[in-house]
């Protein structure tokens, strides 16, 4: 299967986000427990980038472990402001955003891998991975 | 994913919410205010959200639920979410939300009795309810 990209430009991308993920992640053959967490972290994180950047866009791909494990990587990205202290948002409860801090801490805790790039003015890349 | 096409149903003093696809942002505030609209209109004591059918709650949605229960609460009515997916539990709990105020039962059945004995009233005259289709424009 090929990666798919998704571009993310409103509040309503967020919900084909996750709908998308999640058809994804059905095909792939995902348990259905794997499938909600997928789409709930697509949710979080693509709320994230319309929150913060405006816009942006989703990719996902499916992918192999060097064990020849099937996964699901999806990679979201923004040419927004950045995050100024990535540890702090990390951290469950820390918000700049109004909302209630889970967004980042608790999609880490859905996935299997899970890595967050930002650059001040150059923007954020959240690249998060789950097995099968 | 039109929130004026979520129906709010009127089942005695009980406003009944069956949430059945997934909801844009959008949707999910204007169902939010539709509900404390029709809170203050029928002078309903409680809300039944039944979200059998929703496959994820995210922290915005999640969120949602916890301001309804305490606008609805201000309002002296009490809410409860019934026919969570164990999908959907297990999912809240590893994203660390806590619903906070809202009360969840398995079934709209124990949605009702848990509404019934909080209003303290025999079933009997609970069972003479009328139905009320509210569908409000958008």
């Amino acid at each position: 299967m090929e990666s798919k990209s998704l571009a993310l430009e409103n509040d309503r991308d967020i919900a084909v986000a996750r709908g998308l993920v999640r058809k994804i992640a059905s095909d792939l053959g995902f348990r259905l427990i794997d499938q909600t967490r997928l789409a709930t972290v697509a949710s979080e994180l693509a709320r994230n980038v319309i929150k913060y950047a405006g816009s942006g866009r989703l990719i996902a791909q499916p992918t192999e472990s060097a064990s020849g494990r099937a996964g699901l990587r999806l990679i979201f990205e923004d040419k927004g402001p950045g995050i100024s202290n990535i540890g702090n948002a990390m951290r469950d409860g820390f918000t700049t955003g109004g909302g209630l801090g889970k967004g980042l801490p608790g999609s880490r805790r859905l996935v299997d891998e899970f890595n967050i790039e930002s650059e001040i003015g150059q923007g954020t890349r959240v690249t998060i991975v789950r097995w099968k | 994913m039109d929130g004026a096409r979520i129906p709010i149903l009127k089942v005695g003093r009980v406003l009944v919410v069956p949430i059945q696809f997934d909801m844009d942002d959008q949707t999910v505030i204007h169902l939010q205010e539709r509900i404390l609209h029709e809170l203050e209109r029928t002078c309903a004591r409680g809300v039944l959200i039944d979200i059998s059918l929703l496959e994820m709650i995210d922290s915005f949605i999640g969120r949602m639920l916890s301001d309804i229960a305490a606008m609805a609460r201000i309002m002296d009515a009490r809410t409860v979410v019934v026919g969570m997916q164990p999908a959907v539990a297990i999912t809240l709990v590893e994203l660390g939300l806590e619903l906070k105020g809202v009360e969840t039962v398995l079934n709209v059945d124990e949605g009702f009795k848990l509404l019934r004995a909080e209003f303290n009233t025999p079933d009997e005259e609970e069972e003479e309810f009328y139905w009320e289709t509210s569908v409000i424009g958008k």
